[in-house]
């Protein structure tokens, strides 16, 4: 199958297919036989304790990093062994948001944002430019932000931009990385809601790693729990509230995670008022 | 919701009737550029009602959605009233959060300064500069007073890593440069001297040129390459990822802790490797003078003890300890100069080395200028 071959995939196909993944840094196992699908239209999360491998495992899906084997499919291709210009057409179908924005700092968030434009499409100077104040204004982002240094910005304008230029070319799936920390919560509510506009709205699949409760409650359709190089659980948060794994349940029932699960119940029956 | 999941083939295509038009086919950012085009230069009807038929649109992507929702303004703009049918509910949804972001989304405009006002501002900074930069010194200089008075306070630690990357590890680049430069004068004026019959006069070329100008001189460039700019990429780095702050939190003053060491490192440093650029300068112009001019080595250094005092020497030498200091506080000035910005840390290193490059230069005339007057 070449390159430039779309490739065709029913509805029900997963976007990503993890297959039996084995990643190792020198002796240190970080996954140790990893299955894992994510469907279209879904908001799959990763969890787990900090250094579990939530990022190395996005990394190695972004094919930022080799795993010792197994196989990754994303929209139903092989991307394992691709190399950069095979896995062209790949990166112009996803959109990633790193953790601390990793935005270009020598260009303006506008530039940021219309530089991928530029890079993947035949489109006018013109359009890119108001193409690219759209998305700002898409991530809830003030107009004059767009003339702004991410230098100038603070740390949740500063991830919305990134998230600006993350959906720039309208990708089919978008990877969060950690969307919300660092932020304070009226900001990182901004972001829960943001995330489930976005997919409704585009119907993208997102697939994000994170730390916080309250976004997993609100927003994540499914969610794997990552920890001793395996997948512990996987499921509706309800569901994984319910298992019995000790490391879930220390997970969703520490202190915090009571609060935000009690939080989430109430939000979710004012959700449905709306 | 559902978008083509398939990789778009397929283009997005506008056909224009009386008082229609259809789009159809797929409109994603991919596909989209021949159809903006077409737009451009489309004739729309005279008709005062226009109807989008979008039944058969397949894909619908927000560059898609924003160009329709662009040409529908501007033809309502024209006095036209438009009515959309056949949308999708999925896409519906989508036009109107274009539609809403739209509001939001117009950029004001950015006025470019004036000339005058542009004039203006380039003088304020740079009188700004000026004043940071003494500034700047005069903080260093009290620690510094303030350290020698208390010399438990002296860092000695960071000192000696300093002479070890700024002195011993230049020792090769210092080396062979002042090896060549002893070389190439001798080789130079080797003609001359012949022509006169002068040949021993060697000494006295290669000897004074390299003692008094050249060696401290060019240790001080190759330094100021080589450190100054290391400099200021080190702290300007601490400032973007805020340890610069972290410190001051700690209580650790950054000048105590990063100024300090280096300059007192690169004062005790430069002079060294002044001393070791004049052996190995005069060693190039031995060699080249033995193999040229046929004046042995024993005649090279009988002339060169005649030929340069102890006075021309110690002038050279004196002025590397300056040089150190233009150099190691002109580097740490422009790191800290960086504000927040990978890009403002290349600008204010190359700003750290341009600077003090010329400002080594600029010292080193006055010091002749000095010299000259006090007759030394």
């Amino acid at each position: 199958m070449s390159a430039a071959t779309p490739i065709s995939l029913s509805p029900n196909d997963p976007v990503i297919d993890v297959r039996n993944l084995h990643t190792r840094f020198g002796l240190n196992v970080v996954h140790d036989d990893i299955s894992l699908s994510v469907h279209p239209g879904e908001i799959f999360a990763l969890v787990g304790g900090s250094g579990c491998g939530k990022s190395t495992l996005l990394r190695t899906i972004l094919l930022l990093q080799q795993p010792a084997s197994g196989s990754i499919r994303v929209f139903g291709r092989e991307v394992l062994g691709l190399n950069d210009e095979q896995a062209l057409p790949m990166r112009r179908r996803w959109g990633v948001m790193f953790e601390r924005g990793a935005l270009f700092s020598a260009l303006t968030v506008t530039e940021n944002v219309s530089m991928v434009l530029r890079e993947h499409t035949a489109l006018s100077a013109d359009l890119i430019a108001e193409v690219a104040a759209l998305k700002i204004a898409l991530t809830g982002l003030p107009p004059d932000a767009g003339n702004k240094y991410p230098s100038e910005l603070s740390g949740g304008m500063r991830k919305r931009a990134a998230l600006a230029r993350a959906i720039a070319l309208d990708p089919e799936l978008l990877f969060l990385d950690e969307p919300t920390a660092g932020l304070d919560p009226l900001s990182a509510s901004g972001i829960d809601e943001l995330v489930q506009s976005l997919r409704d709205a585009l119907g993208l699949t997102i697939m994000l790693v994170t730390h916080d409760l309250d976004l997993l409650w609100r927003v994540a359709d499914r969610v794997a729990v990552l920890g001793e190089g395996h997948i512990l659980g996987m499921g509706t948060m309800t569901e994984l509230s319910q298992m019995d794994h000790p490391i879930i349940r220390e997970y969703f029932y520490g202190p915090r995670g009571r609060a935000a699960s009690v939080q989430a119940g109430e939000a979710s029956k004012t959700w449905k008022k709306k | 919701m559902k978008r083509a999941t398939i990789s778009d083939q397929g283009t997005a295509r506008l056909v224009i009737e009386t008082d229609r038009a259809f789009c159809s086919g797929v409109w994603t950012t991919r596909g989209i550029a021949p159809l903006e085009q077409q737009l451009e230069l489309a004739a729309w009807p005279d008709s005062e009602e226009l109807l989008f038929d979008c039944s058969a649109l397949s894909a619908l992507d927000t560059t898609g959605a924003w160009l329709l929702h662009r040409t529908i303004r501007t033809l309502e703009q024209r006095g036209r009233r438009v009515t959309i049918t056949g949308l999708r509910p999925e896409f519906s949804a989508l036009m109107q959060l274009i539609a809403s972001s739209a509001m939001a989304s117009k950029p004001p405009p950015q006025v470019p300064p004036n000339f005058v006002t542009r004039v203006g501002l380039q003088a304020w900074h740079g009188l700004q500069g000026l004043h940071d930069m003494l500034a700047f010194i005069g903080e260093t200089a009290i620690i510094l007073l303030r350290s020698l008075i208390q010399p438990r306070r002296i860092r000695w630690r960071p000192i000696l890593h300093n002479l070890q990357s700024a002195g011993f590890e230049a020792l090769p680049i210092v080396g062979l440069l002042s090896f060549l430069m002893g070389l190439v004068i001798a080789y130079q004026g080797a003609d001359q001297l012949q022509r006169f019959g002068a040949n021993v006069f060697i000494a006295d070329l290669v000897g004074l040129s390299m003692l008094r100008e050249l060696s401290p001189l060019m240790t001080a460039i190759i330094v100021a390459g080589r450190s100054g700019s290391a400099y200021a990429a080190q702290i300007g780095t601490m400032k973007v990822t805020e340890e610069i702050d972290a410190l001051r939190t700690i209580g650790v003053g950054p000048t105590e802790l990063l100024v300090l060491p280096k300059l007192l490192a690169l004062v005790i440093a430069l002079p060294l490797l002044t001393i070791y650029a004049d052996i190995t300068g005069i060693l190039g112009g031995m060699i080249m003078a033995n193999s040229k001019l046929d004046v042995g080595f024993d005649v090279f250094l009988d002339r060169l003890g005649d030929a340069v005092s102890l006075s021309s020497f110690l002038t050279g030498i004196g002025k590397a300890p300056v040089f150190a200091a233009i150099i190691a506080l002109v580097g740490c000035y422009q790191g800290f100069k960086v504000t927040g910005s990978a890009d403002s840390v290349g600008r204010q290193t190359t700003v750290s080395v341009v600077q003090s490059i010329f400002l080594v230069i600029l010292a080193d005339a006055l010091f002749s200028i000095a010299f000259n007057w006090l007759k030394i």
